[in-house]
């Protein structure tokens, strides 16, 4: 599904991402871990085409395309999305309305019509009740006031609703607490399909205990430095990053 | 022939149609404004006041001053700029002269009429006689200009303990159809202790010919009463508007002043409030969204002269391309306004390269037990946020205008008619180049 080649990309000139490979399949998830200024953030930033970075060398193919033309709505119809470690505070839209935006603009994008307003709502009712979330939250500005456990549950409402091939979870576990992790964990393995597949970003291992990934990457400086299989997150949790380098 | 010429050799022939007795008080406030005006002219880029707006383009057109009102407009033409889904009264001119096939007037419990009714009839002398030209700035060359000419404009008195049922909205349309024009509405309200008033105001301009305004409200708020003031400026880039509203309140009272300025060539806002009280509040609220050459500049002031009393400004403006905007806000707390609340508070986004803002707060304080704050941003669209709205599959233009809406939300929450903010709201798509589907 996701093919990441020899993918080099920097910013103001400074180079952050120096050779990843990496291949997603279908009903995969996988974890990449890696200490601060490795280069976690910069490469869900470069999937998800943020202009910031500068890609130099290398490609991101999604089912045999490129996505590295394509500008961040458009790689976002065609499959990929990103949950925030910061989602931003929108007054005045209010969830529904924005979601409803975004699923009628990927919709446009496709050629299909706009999602009736009565199967709009079926959907949202449908997806609320299965993430546990209350549809009063979602009639509140988007993110406005929210706390860090409601933003990230409303990322993961978010992704529901837009039903992605790729979902990248960056930094889905910061300033989270326990129940609050629980939650959002639970919400993603909800979704989990043989269909798509999840990359989920960390620093940490403890959310690896309720989103079990089939593989886990070590980056170091830029580079993929070790894969293997969920074990390696409980190694790497015990040891910590210096063993590797 | 200069402007000014102009209208200096024909204010013999204004004072001769015979609008107010020559003995009359009005007629002396004519008089005098004239003189003022004759002294000094328009203002030019020397006044301090006027730095950083110059209005020699708008000067320099050979307006008509008394324009014959040559085609009746039909209420289908100009249904859009009234906030036609709601029950209101209308007060509605054409080329300065009132429209009583476009207007709802009334006499029943209060006063919703017209100015120069209301000067030639004795029933209203004492009013006109104790309100007429008593806060308008009569060192401001351009309301002493108004006054001058005064001639007609909306009559609002609310007597005290009425809260008016429906809104109020007062148009000014320019048909302009053969030439290029100079308005100059005066209106006066006066919202009794204890009523609630909320109205509506808007200029508008149905042609490409060249539309000055000179406007100048005053506005008085007595005891406990309340007052809820809309400025709708969406006007063609070919007319102008000079806008002077002066309000004064009594103690108790909340007078809010919104103005929403989304186009014409040039726009300028002079509100001054007025406190003659304890216990007064006052809310100057504005969204200024332009762009292409256009000008919008807001000179405001709150005086405060009286103890326990606040005054709240906030206002957000957006521009692009090579528009230019100017706040200038002042806040004067005299000596004995102790346990004054001011806040002023001008945040701006400048989309382009080309665009402008000159920000000018000024706090004048001389009590010392006084909680005053002041804030200024001037800034771009925060390309994360951008980035982030992007990521959900809304496109570029898309997402600016929905971060923009946000931006200017906190304004936008204060219009306390449903039907009115959902045509700014829309107004604000529009200018946004935008349609997002659902009403924002």
């Amino acid at each position: 599904m996701l093919h990441i080649k020899n993918l080099h990309a920097s910013v103001n000139d400074k180079e952050i991402l120096r050779g990843i490979n990496l291949e997603i399949k279908p009903g995969e998830v996988h974890a990449i871990m890696g200490p601060n200024g490795s280069g976690k953030s910069t490469l869900s930033a470069v999937i998800a085409g943020n202009g910031t970075y500068d890609v130099t060398q290398g490609d991101v193919v999604l089912d045999g395309e490129s996505l590295l033309d394509f500008a961040p709505e458009e790689r976002a119809h065609k499959g990929i999305f990103m949950s925030f470690q910061y989602p931003v505070e929108i007054p005045g839209v209010t969830t529904t309305n924005f979601i409803r935006t975004a699923i009628n603009e990927t919709r446009k994008a496709r050629g299909l019509a706009d999602l009736p307003a009565n199967e709009m709502l079926k959907k949202i009712r449908a997806t609320a009740e299965l993430l546990d979330i209350d549809r009063k939250f979602l009639s509140r500005s988007l993110n406005e006031g929210f706390s860090g456990g409601e933003k990230k549950r409303n990322e993961i409402f978010q992704m529901a609703m837009l039903e992605p091939k790729l979902a990248i979870l960056d930094e889905t576990d910061s300033g989270l607490d326990i129940d609050a992790l629980k939650i959002v964990a639970n919400g993603v393995n909800k979704l989990k399909n043989k269909d798509n597949a999840i990359l989920v970003i960390t620093h940490y291992q403890r959310l690896l205990d309720y989103i079990i990934p089939d593989f886990v990457h070590v980056l170091h400086n830029g580079k993929i430095i070790k894969s293997g299989g969920k074990e390696l997150a409980y190694e790497l949790e015990e040891k910590g990053y210096d063993w590797l380098k | 022939m200069e402007l000014k010429d102009k209208l200096i050799g024909s204010f013999l022939a204004f004072e001769n149609t015979g609008l107010a007795d020559l003995d009359s008080k009005v007629h002396q406030e004519r008089t005098e404004a004239f003189n003022q005006f004759e002294k000094v002219g328009f203002p030019t880029k020397k006044d301090e006041d006027w730095k950083y707006t110059s209005l020699k383009a708008v000067l320099n057109t050979d307006y008509n001053l008394f324009p014959e009102m040559e085609n009746n407009i039909e209420l289908k033409d100009v249904k859009r700029f009234f906030i036609h889904e709601i029950d209101s009264y209308k007060v509605v001119f054409v080329d300065g002269v009132y429209s009583s096939f476009l207007s709802e007037t009334t006499h029943e419990g209060c006063d919703i009429c017209l100015l120069s009714s209301a000067i030639k009839k004795p029933k209203y002398k004492m009013t006109i006689d104790h309100y007429f030209n008593t806060i308008a700035n009569k060192n401001d060359n351009l309301t002493a200009l108004n006054t001058a000419f005064t001639n007609e404009g909306a009559y609002i008195n609310i007597p005290k303990n009425t809260v008016l049922p429906k809104p109020i909205q007062i148009l000014h349309f320019s048909t302009g159809n053969s030439q290029d024009v100079l308005l100059q509405p005066r209106n006066l309200i006066i919202v009794g202790e204890n009523a609630h008033v909320q109205i509506i105001e808007r200029h508008q301009s149905l042609s490409e010919n060249a539309t000055l305004t000179n406007a100048v409200t005053e506005i008085f708020v007595q005891k406990r009463a309340i007052i809820d003031y809309y400025k709708i400026q969406n006007d063609k880039q070919s007319a102008s508007l000079i806008d002077s509203t002066y309000v004064s309140q009594k103690q108790n009272s909340i007078a809010s002043v919104n103005t929403f300025s989304f186009g014409a060539k040039l726009t300028r806002n002079n509100l001054k409030f007025y406190h003659n009280g304890t216990h007064i509040t006052s809310n100057l609220n504005g969204v200024t969204i332009i762009g292409d050459k256009q000008h919008v500049d807001h000179n405001t002031l709150v005086n405060h002269k009286t103890p326990d009393c606040e005054s709240h400004q906030n206002y957000k403006g957006i521009y692009a391309d090579r528009a230019t905007g100017v706040f200038n806000g002042k806040v004067l707390v005299h000596k004995e306004a102790q346990k004054t609340n001011a806040f002023q508070q001008n945040n701006n986004i400048l989309l382009h390269d080309g665009a402008t803002i000159n920000a000018k707060p000024q706090l004048e304080i001389f009590a010392d037990d006084v909680k005053c704050s002041h804030g200024c941003t001037i800034g771009q669209l925060d390309e994360d946020a951008l980035f982030y709205l992007r990521t959900r599959g809304i496109p570029k233009e898309e997402a600016q205008a929905l971060l923009l809406y946000a931006f200017s939300n906190d304004v936008l929450d204060k219009i306390k008619i449903p039907a009115l903010k959902n045509r700014i709201t829309k107004l604000i798509a529009l200018k946004l180049g935008v349609n997002l589907g659902f009403d924002l």
